[in-house]
């Protein structure tokens, strides 16, 4: 897969479903041509101590935004308490993320696989996989994927014998971007609106029904499997620190190749991803700035293309995140006030309305961005969305504070502290202009 | 119209997947929609006491999220990404253009969404949760065509595949 730049991908997730394009996600193909199903046995004879020793050895942390430890996240469990559930988190809406619809779509039996040896690990007999509404021909597959795991042992009472038991209900939601909030899709799985919960309590010690449940990414939850088969030293070789093995990104925007990649994180930079992989920017335009991580992540500007992909280093060093894995790319044509309106946009209308300053907050910011990226702008305002958005986000730096259940709050702020970041002169020499002319122009008002 | 008789064996069918009742909220708004082409107030007041709730409270859940429609919105609904990849690379002409195209067909209805997770093929958009893209309006008009007669079989209204309701 290497390229001129030396660029390349390092498959795991992807790698089956890369090379069967035509029917990855059949059972027939999963087990003929790849190893579907065959982690289980090895899974049960290590035992649930091992499989959770060598996911934290491993340092899997979640795939999804947060970057958790997995393995720290099910040793949160409360011993003796029963029942206990897992959630798959399959919810995938932060802005440009495309990994989890293509892992759910692709391979199911990956996923599945995954998901009987984290419950198992983790002694719960009910699994729940939360599937985005929208992802319908993934719901379908996920859902024949689990009925074929029924009929061939793989799901039911006494799994191959092990005398372990362990039911999957696929549970498809309805449209709402903070059903994939950790505590949201808890709300939403209990037929309730998604609104996220105050934590403590954590899920882990109470979570669906009050009991104890842990809740992973749909990717986090497909690489289990790796790990189990290879060996936590084996996926800890890869990348380093704290940001081991490898990630999906999806990459997308003005770039020749969008996609999701896959590649070891620490060891790849931006630059890898963007130039190396997607084919750098169309028609031989230069990046003005980047999304790292989702709409939640604060912008990142060319200076950075050169940072790895590494967890820890773009949160202390760059003051942002890798969040979800999405990037995106814009050309030096793009306003990034259209931008940043846009994605306060999406904010407004998925604050669930729990928390007055994010309810209140991300539709008045959306309405201040919007004029200022229709030519309605003022010299000042800047400074006011800096000003409320201190209620909603203390101090203004990153990683963000909260005054808010959940993060979409804070991350309401995240277009507007990257204007403040990398644009302000820009922004506040047009706001003028915008001023001036309009004392000139018969406009009417936004 | 409320649910059938087959309606009802399925949400029962559904409701002992989960260890609560309330669980089964959401899969049974789709499934009404799936019957109705909307999740009628008849529905509602059925799925309420189906599983012991005040259609109150089903109406509070129904009208949280987005794919549920609580009015007829015809037969197929085009769900057009206007999210930032997808606005960089003319998401929101082809919204408008749609929108426009169809304004006056009470088969069609053109909404507005937000990221659907295909943005690798930007400007994106579903049928019936189908994806499509990338496409310009007269593409996109052409795929809508397809569905209309007939050459392309849509999924429900929620995104349920034909074959499962019956």
């Amino acid at each position: 897969m290497a390229d001129a730049d030396g660029a390349h991908e390092t498959r795991i997730v992807t790698e089956f479903l890369r090379a069967r394009p035509d029917d990855s996600w059949t059972m027939e193909a999963a087990r003929t041509h790849n190893r579907a199903y065959q982690s289980l046995e090895q899974a049960f004879a290590m035992g649930r101590p091992a499989i959770v020793e060598a996911v934290t050895a491993s340092v899997l942390r979640g795939k999804g935004g947060a970057g958790f430890g997995t393995g720290q996240k099910w040793s949160f469990l409360p011993k003796d308490s029963f029942p206990r559930y897992l959630c798959v988190n399959g919810d995938e809406g932060e802005p440009c993320t495309f990994k989890d619809h293509m892992l759910i779509e692709r391979d199911p039996h990956q996923l599945l696989e995954g998901i009987i040896i984290s419950a198992y690990a983790v002694e719960t007999e009910l699994a729940f996989v939360y599937v985005r509404g929208e992802f319908a021909l993934g719901a379908e597959r996920i859902g024949q994927a689990i009925r074929d795991a029924y009929a061939q042992g793989y799901l039911g009472k006494n799994i191959l014998g092990s005398g372990f038991n362990l039911d999957v209900v696929l549970h498809r939601g309805a449209g709402c971007y903070i059903a994939g909030d950790e505590t949201g899709l808890l709300s939403s799985l209990e037929g309730e609106r998604a609104m996220p919960r105050i934590k403590p309590p954590f899920p882990a010690a109470q979570g669906v029904y009050a009991a104890p449940t842990i809740v992973n990414n749909v990717e986090t939850i497909s690489t289990v499997p790796h790990i189990v088969r290879r060996g936590a030293d084996w996926y800890n070789s890869m990348g380093g620190g704290k940001s081991t093995g490898t990630r999906i990104f999806s990459v997308s925007g003005h770039v020749e190749r969008p996609g999701n990649y896959e590649v070891e994180l620490h060891n790849t930079t931006f630059r890898d991803l963007i130039f190396g992989l997607a084919g750098g920017v169309r028609d031989g335009r230069s990046v003005k700035f980047f999304v790292p991580g989702g709409a939640s992540s604060p912008w990142l500007v060319p200076e950075h293309l050169d940072a790895p992909l590494d967890m820890d280093y773009v949160q202390g060093e760059l003051k942002s995140m890798l969040g979800s894995g999405a990037v995106m790319v814009f050309d030096e044509t793009t306003d990034p006030l259209l931008i940043a309106w846009r994605l306060a946009k999406f904010f407004a209308h998925e604050s669930c309305g729990k928390c007055t300053p994010c309810r209140e907050g991300s539709g008045w910011i959306e309405k201040v961005l919007y004029r200022m990226s229709h030519g309605q702008g003022r010299p000042e305002d800047l400074d006011l969305l800096l000003s409320f958005g201190n209620n909603i986000v203390p101090g203004l730096n990153a990683p963000f504070a909260q005054t808010t259940i959940c993060a979409l709050g804070p991350s309401t702020m995240s277009p507007v502290v990257s204007l403040d970041r990398w644009f302000r002169d820009e922004i506040t020499e047009r706001m003028r202009r915008d001023e001036e002319r309009r004392d000139t122009l018969d406009v009417v008002p936004a | 119209m409320g649910l059938t008789d087959t309606d009802r064996g399925r949400a029962q069918e559904i409701i002992a997947r989960y260890p609560h009742p309330k669980s089964a909220l959401l899969p049974l708004l789709h499934l009404a929609q799936d019957r109705d082409g909307w999740v009628t107030p008849d529905a509602m007041v059925e799925i309420a006491a189906l599983l012991d709730l005040t259609p109150a409270l089903v109406l509070g859940v129904c009208s949280f999220y987005s794919m549920l429609k609580r009015e007829p919105v015809g037969r197929l609904v085009v769900s057009v990404c206007t999210n930032v990849s997808c606005m960089v690379n003319g998401g929101s002409d082809l919204f408008e253009e749609l929108r426009a195209r169809y304004a006056a067909d009470p088969d069609v209805l053109v909404e507005e969404v937000e990221c659907i997770a295909h943005c690798d093929r930007a400007p994106a958009f579903q049928v019936n949760y189908d994806f499509h893209g990338p496409a310009d309006a007269d593409g996109a008009a052409g795929v809508i065509g397809q569905y209309q007669r007939g050459d392309l079989v849509a999924r429900t209204i929620s995104g349920t595949s034909p074959a499962a309701v019956s």
